[in-house]
């Protein structure tokens, strides 16, 4: 496998087809390094969110290696992947929040899946949840939420174990501008600290407001890297968290 | 603002809060219902079985040893002579623990359901002289045989028989019955895991949203069946102290009709101390059946998830 030794992520000629359809995603390859920050895009239909779903472990490539935190995915048993997963952050497109908990719950379960006790989880879930700006909302359902408050709480919910990759699907397509930006800040933030940020957006003003920010481009199911810069990444600086 | 190093690594369980994970009634609804009457069935079946075991017990070691002997002589006179050699004989064994002549008084008492009192009374129908015997240790075909070969050597008219040879259609009955009892309490031991399996199912189909959250936050397959099995626990736990209520107050009510019938045979089936306690153990083999079966169903569903 080509690539760095110290990669977190390393995708290697991967291929993915749903059933008997042709590949979404065809000879994928890729190397993210700790505290790197990319944003994916690529027009509707080009295969983000399955690259997604393959980076948050929601899928096995079809063909391919990928190798996350060290460790061959493809052979790994699927009784170890819920350790992979808790150490991947992810924010759907959808929110997915669990629609009978209230927005403390939400931001909390990462938490309590890690086997955090109560009085452990109490502060980071309100601070969290104060950062995005819904201090107010703590004990609100997702049903009295507006879509850009829904939106916060998933985020919060993504980062409050601080992963080690952080994985977004639209994260500011529900927001508005100044909060777009806020939460952008927010994940710059968690990549300083050396949280490996993909954010797929469509959104180009997006873009240019992380400059250090790396492209990967999809376009029909396959990644444009016409510099090898995906492949082969410069290193980055990372602040010890 | 970030907090650094909060998650925990490894296989932890969820803590107290992860029962809010789900929400309850969607899997509670009519489930302690269904388990309170296959408990309550379960335990009557079970009851009943019990029952009938002592009443075969109790009625064995009665009748273990037990011979009857007939003199059937036409004219009273010599049956009356040879009924007396008759005990004078067993007066002279060993292997004999003892032995009653039964009177003529409750022979006739016996027979007048079918004979009337006249026909008893005026010999018109001649009865046989019996005698009730008890020999020390069971009565083995062998032993009979010998034991009627010396007795028919000095009484010809005696006509032996082990008590046991006449219960035996009785204890093929109860022994069906007991059977039935069995096949019940598996029957509804089956029907109870299907229940549940049904229930775990559909729990399973209207939370799969956030089954499929918690599962990509990283949350293990036994995490979420943890929490599936504690609802299920729960409601089996209440649906069985419901079940058990029914069922004993079912078993008192017929335990005291039978027990009116004043019948020895009844009588003999009373629960003893072991029994109950093998019944107040039906609820809680129907809590672990229960969460066995949710633990099995949820796995086996989650393990088609990557």
């Amino acid at each position: 496998m080509s690539g760095g030794e110290n990669s977190i992520v390393q995708f290697d000629n991967v291929g993915l087809r749903y059933g008997t359809d042709k590949e979404v995603l065809s000879d994928i390859s890729f190397t993210l390094y700790p505290g790197s920050f990319y944003f994916l895009t690529g027009a509707s239909g080009a295969g983000k969110t399955s690259m997604l779903k393959l980076l948050y472990l929601a899928q096995r490539p079809t063909r391919g290696a990928i190798r996350m935190f060290g460790h061959d995915l493809i052979t790994q048993p699927r009784a170890s992947l819920p350790d992979f997963r808790r150490r991947i952050g992810v924010v759907f497109q959808d929110f997915r929040l669990i629609p009978h908990l209230t927005a403390f719950d939400n931001v909390a379960l990462p938490l309590r899946i890690s086997g955090m006790s109560e009085s452990e989880i109490a502060k980071p879930v309100a601070d969290m949840l104060e950062w995005v700006g819904l201090e107010h909302r703590i004990d609100a359902r997702p049903a009295t939420l507006s879509g850009g408050e829904q939106q916060r709480v998933a985020i919060a919910r993504a980062v409050i174990a601080r992963p080690e990759i952080l994985v977004a699907d639209e994260p500011t397509g529900n927001v508005d501008p100044e909060m777009a930006v806020k939460l952008l800040r927010l994940f710059e933030a968690l990549n300083r600290l050396g949280t490996t940020v993909v954010v797929a957006t469509h959104d180009v003003h997006l873009l240019r407001k992380v400059p250090d920010s790396l492209i990967m481009r999809l376009d029909k199911g396959t990644l444009s890297d016409p510099t090898g810069a995906l492949r082969y990444p410069p290193k980055r600086e990372v602040i010890a968290g | 603002m970030i907090n650094s190093g909060l998650i925990r690594r490894g296989g932890p369980r969820f803590s107290g809060a992860s029962s809010r994970m789900m929400p309850q009634a969607r899997i509670a609804g009519p489930m302690p219902w269904v388990i309170a009457i296959m408990i309550a069935l379960t335990v009557m079946a079970a009851g009943a079985g019990l029952a009938l075991s002592n009443v075969a017990s109790n009625a064995r070691a009665e009748i273990a040893g037990g011979v009857t002997i007939q003199i059937v002589e036409g004219a009273p006179a010599e049956r009356e002579r040879q009924a007396d050699r008759t005990l004078t004989f067993l007066g002279g064994r060993e292997d004999i623990i003892s032995f009653r002549r039964v009177p003529d008084e409750e022979l006739a008492a016996l027979l007048e359901p079918w004979l009337g009192e006249a026909a008893t009374e005026s010999e018109a129908v001649p009865t046989p002289a019996l005698i009730d015997v008890r020999l020390s240790g069971p009565v083995t075909a062998r032993r009979l045989q010998d034991l009627r070969a010396a007795l028919v050597a000095e009484v010809p008219a005696a006509r032996l028989d082990a008590q046991a040879g006449w219960l035996a259609p009785v204890f093929e009955a109860i022994r069906s019955l007991q059977y039935l009892a069995i096949g019940l309490v598996v029957l509804l031991a089956a029907t109870s895991v299907a229940a549940v399996w049904l229930a775990a199912r559909s729990a399973l189909g209207s939370n799969r949203d956030t089954i499929e959250v918690i599962h990509h936050l990283g949350g293990s397959d036994g995490q979420i069946a943890r929490i599936f099995q504690r609802s299920i626990g729960l409601d089996a736990a209440l649906g069985g102290a419901a079940g058990l209520a029914l069922g004993v107050g079912a078993i008192f009510v017929l335990g005291r009709q039978f027990s009116d019938l004043g019948s020895g045979l009844v009588a003999g089936g009373a629960l003893a101390l072991e029994d109950w306690i093998t019944i107040a153990a039906v609820p809680v083999a129907g809590v672990v059946l229960a969460v066995l079966t949710a633990r099995l169903t949820v796995i086996g569903a989650l393990r088609r998830m990557l």
